[in-house]
């Protein structure tokens, strides 16, 4: 069973709709027996750093996901702030993240020669696969929707399997084992976000 | 790089979609599914609905048309018409829409798009700006569909709404809506150049040529078109469509 973690943080219908549309089932759900069996999470978030922290902790959360993620090695994606909660830390709150992957997210600075680029970065853009990951397989020039005003940055490059430019090259899709962070929206991104969901999700 | 958003405007009445010519005369263009369904194939990079009777009759927004079309809607969905409390903004959210739409309700209680933004994020809130050209060409701001002018013009009003929490403003030109032959270029520079948040241009769209003049001529951040998306030819026959993708990234690069 796919779970999509409920922490009450964004929009998680049209996660919902887009699986559906792809053929899985999957359920919203805070409950830790639930989360324990899932053969598949999915962390969506649309909001603050320190408001998502401190929503996952008010739930309960963070034992069953450490659990789940670092040692049963369940398949996991971080959606845009899910993706950041992933990092040790982030520019927009205090609270440390899940540090599941080592790298921290930090707002976009812009020198000069940028100085007009808006923030959020919002609207479709393309992403540069890094490192082969089969997170991207069957897809042709991909490109998603974007809507943020923080990016993660790595420690390890290995780390990182997609990038994006916005006035300079930000890490916008991280893997690390199990480990899945995408900054994009694949829920609202058409044919591209229904297959690199599809690939994470025929994961094994 | 970061691509231009185009983006359908469509108009919901009940269960149809209409198109107006200057807020007026709606004529029935379609099914809003079936329209949906096209725009996926399209890869369309976003879609805004307006019920255009909601706030005229005083009913809450249609929650049953908004989620089939939002299980339809693998693109940003933009949402507008009769919402006036969090409980239905958070309906709405929910159902899978990432944008609401404010318009006449902003006018009324401008309090209300800073408690959406507090509580949904400013990227989640839209504030909609009807302006009607008036004598000696100075601009107002309308409500009710266009037919209530109020005392703002549009750059005054655009500027308190960017302090209020509204992560992006869709100017509609009413003089324009539907004539096709261009967007009001000096209306959306007044208004982009007095806000740091997106404009959407949209009122007036005729063919891709006049997405560039919004962008490069009047600093629009997007552009949404209505009767172009909806109709072909001069006879005006109802042909969902939308323009090559190709076409729109050499132009708007």
């Amino acid at each position: 069973m796919v779970i999509i973690i409920d922490y009450q943080m964004g929009n998680i219908g049209s996660i919902i709709n887009m699986l559906k549309k792809i053929g899985y089932e999957a359920k919203i759900s805070n409950n830790i027996d639930e989360i324990n069996n899932a053969d598949k999470l999915i962390l969506p978030g649309v909001g603050s750093f320190d408001n998502g922290m401190k929503n996952l902790k008010e739930f309960d959360l963070i034992d069953i996901l450490n659990k789940k993620v670092l040692e049963d090695k369940t398949p996991i994606i971080g959606i845009c702030l899910g993706m950041q909660l992933i990092t040790n830390r982030s520019e927009e709150g205090n609270l440390p993240g899940l540090g599941w992957i080592d790298a921290e997210t930090v707002k976009f600075k812009f020198g000069e020669e940028n100085e007009k680029l808006k923030i959020p970065h919002m609207g479709w853009n393309t992403v540069i696969p890094q490192n082969n990951s089969n997170l991207f397989n069957g897809l042709e020039e991909p490109r998603f929707y974007f809507v943020h005003s923080y990016h993660v940055v790595c420690k390890n490059n290995v780390d990182i399997i997609g990038k994006t430019n916005y006035g300079h090259n930000f890490n916008s899709v991280i893997n690390k084992d199990n480990i899945y962070g995408a900054q994009f929206h694949p829920e609202k991104s058409h044919k591209y976000g229904m297959l690199l969901l599809k690939n994470f999700l025929g994961i094994n | 790089m970061l691509l231009t958003r185009v983006m359908p405007c469509l108009l919901l009445r009940n269960w149809g979609l209409v198109k107006t010519i200057k807020f007026d005369s709606p004529k029935y263009v379609g099914d809003p599914i079936n329209t949906v369904r096209i725009y996926n194939e399209k890869e369309v990079d976003e879609l805004i609905f307006l019920d255009i009777t909601a706030t005229k009759n005083n009913k809450q927004p249609p929650f049953q048309i908004i989620s089939e079309i939002a299980s339809e809607c693998f693109m940003p969905f933009t949402y507008g018409g009769g919402i006036k409390n969090i409980e239905d903004a958070k309906t709405i959210y929910n159902i899978g829409v990432e944008k609401i739409a404010v318009n006449s309700y902003a006018l009324e209680n401008p309090e209300f798009i800073s408690e959406l933004a507090n509580t949904f994020g400013n990227q989640s809130v839209v504030v909609s700006i009807d302006a009607k050209k008036g004598f000696f060409g100075k601009y107002k701001v309308c409500t009710q569909g266009g037919t209530k002018a109020s005392k703002f013009n549009p750059v005054e009003f655009a500027i308190m709404m960017e302090k209020m929490g509204a992560g992006e403003i869709l100017l509609t030109s009413i003089d324009n809506d539907g004539v096709m032959e261009g967007y009001d270029i000096e209306l959306i520079q007044s208004v982009s150049n007095a806000v740091n948040i997106p404009v959407i241009a949209c009122g007036g769209a005729g063919c891709v040529e006049d997405f560039k003049d919004a962008v490069k001529n009047g600093g629009a951040s997007a552009v949404a078109a209505g009767s172009m998306v909806v109709y072909q030819g001069k006879n005006r026959a109802v042909l969902i469509n939308f323009p090559d993708r190709k076409e729109l990234e050499k132009l708007l690069s």
